[in-house]
């Protein structure tokens, strides 16, 4: 049998959760803010009566959508820089960070699968309260503001939760362009010290209790608004 | 700012003069079909095995679904991949281990590829599945009793065909993850589109004309799976139920 070695895990501790898990943390956190912002965006879009606008917002839902995640992340990597040259007027191809790389990406990507979610919240909110809004001489932005979305995040709160441990898992691809997140960190100490055994599996473990307790967390607040509806 | 557009690069021989670039990533997209195809079969066994397992109402075999369930979709799908490409063979017996690691390539890659995604997607086949029993009226299954059916056989026959009908649409849509997901094979080393058009741009330098065939090819399987999976459904439509081809027949009428 494999002998395990746990001291190679306690030697990598510090870089482990002091530089990989930060890293993967923010990016989740950064992500999901504004992944959320720019999907009630897009889903307000493929609700709305400009029939331009809905089939844009719908085809940049659809086209992320049919994509694999790591090819997106692949596509951002290389288009940033052109697209930062671009905006910026300059004459080479602009400098970008892998952590605002990946931010862009995840952002852009998880956006889409924000929106559907949303657009499924708003459209389960009575079309009454529309109509109660408008018959009150509210306009379009504060129905909206004031009560359709309140209604509509708060219904799908448990599935964008869900979602945002979902992406949270995602953020582990981020590999692939050799940033330093957890796994990142785990997978350079492992090939560093010989060590994959010992770091992928202490990887996947520490993945599971957090992701485990977030998906807990997720069942009772679905308990408890189920409850309150 | 300026890039070099080339897109006849795609008539140009790959390093490894095996054929033209384009060659090349339908070559990738063999792979991804073949990862991708022989997953989705073991997640089919694997979800609709513990999803109707789910719901025989033993808290034994319940908890153990339970515990398998939230195993494979709590770890992310590139630390399983590590998992069995990776850990599996070290912890092993070593004569297994040993054996394991003699697969040549490129099998030898893609066999823990299609466990590691066959497994991880069949915790969400069997999500669906368990939703489409518990969905079913009650009676299908007193009924099944009744006519003296045992329970095995009221699953073979009466649950699990309705089921199936029930829940097409959503296991169409976890085939295509499924497809999106088998890029994550390339961390193995698994040569397949993704990891081509990754390589095409390293080798020619042209970015853009390799994601962007990348993304096309990608785009044109989803069209087509939903294509087939829409055909598919209409055949197999259980007549009278709302969506069924006599009910909406009938309503033209």
């Amino acid at each position: 049998m494999y002998d395990f070695d746990i001291d190679v895990i306690e030697r990598s501790f510090a870089y482990l959760f002091r530089d990989g898990m930060s890293f993967s943390l923010q990016l989740t956190g950064l992500a999901m803010i504004g992944g959320l912002l720019f999907g009630t965006t897009l889903a307000l879009l493929r609700l709305s009566n400009v029939r331009v606008l809905r089939l844009i917002a719908g085809g940049y839902v659809n086209l992320m959508r049919s994509l694999p995640l790591v090819l997106v992340i692949f596509w951002f990597y290389f288009l940033v820089p052109y697209v930062g040259a671009w905006l910026t007027g300059s004459g080479q191809p602009l400098k970008v960070g892998a952590f605002a790389s990946a931010l862009i990406t995840f952002t852009l990507f998880e956006a889409a699968y924000y929106c559907e979610i949303i657009r499924a919240g708003i459209q389960s909110v009575p079309s009454g309260q529309v109509s109660a809004a408008h018959a009150l001489g509210l306009t379009y932005a504060q129905t909206m503001s004031l009560v359709v979305l309140p209604q509509a995040l708060r219904n799908m709160a448990p599935v964008l939760l869900t979602q945002t441990i979902i992406l949270f898992q995602d953020t582990s691809l981020v590999y692939v362009i050799s940033s330093t997140d957890f796994l990142g960190a785990a997978s350079k100490v492992a090939n560093r010290d010989h060590r994959l055994v010992e770091m992928y599996t202490f990887a996947a473990l520490v993945y599971f209790l957090i992701c485990f307790t977030g998906s807990l967390y997720v069942r009772r607040l679905q308990a408890r608004l189920l409850v309150i509806r | 700012m300026s890039y070099n557009w080339n897109w006849a690069i795609f008539f140009d021989l790959e390093p490894g003069a095996t054929g033209t670039y384009f060659a090349y990533l339908l070559g990738g997209l063999g792979w991804t079909l073949v990862i991708a195809g022989l997953a989705w079969m073991l997640a089919l066994l694997l979800g609709f095995l513990v999803g109707t397992l789910r719901t025989i109402g033993s808290s034994v075999i319940e908890r153990c679904c339970f515990a398998y369930t939230e195993l494979f979709r709590n770890i992310p799908l590139l630390v399983q991949m590590f998992l069995w490409y990776f850990v599996l063979p070290e912890v092993v017996p070593n004569s297994l281990g040993t054996a394991i690691k003699a697969i040549p390539p490129p099998w030898g890659s893609a066999y823990p590829a299609i466990l590691c995604l066959g497994t991880f997607m069949s915790v969400r086949v069997a999500e669906q599945v368990r939703a489409g029993i518990a969905s079913l009226p009650r009676g299908q299954m007193a009924a099944a009793l009744a006519i003296g059916l045992t329970r095995r056989q009221a699953y073979r026959y009466i649950i699990l065909p309705l089921v199936i009908r029930i829940i097409l649409p959503p296991l169409s849509s976890e085939f295509l993850n499924t497809i999106k997901n088998s890029s994550l094979a390339l961390t193995i080393g698994v040569m397949e589109l993704t990891a081509r058009a990754r390589a095409m741009q390293e080798f020619s330098f042209q970015v853009f004309e390799a994601f962007a065939a990348a993304t096309i090819i990608y785009l044109v399987v989803n069209l087509f799976v939903v294509f087939c999976m829409s055909h598919i459904e209409q055949r197999i439509q259980i007549s009278g139920v709302i969506g069924g081809r006599k009910s909406n027949s009938l309503l033209q009428h």
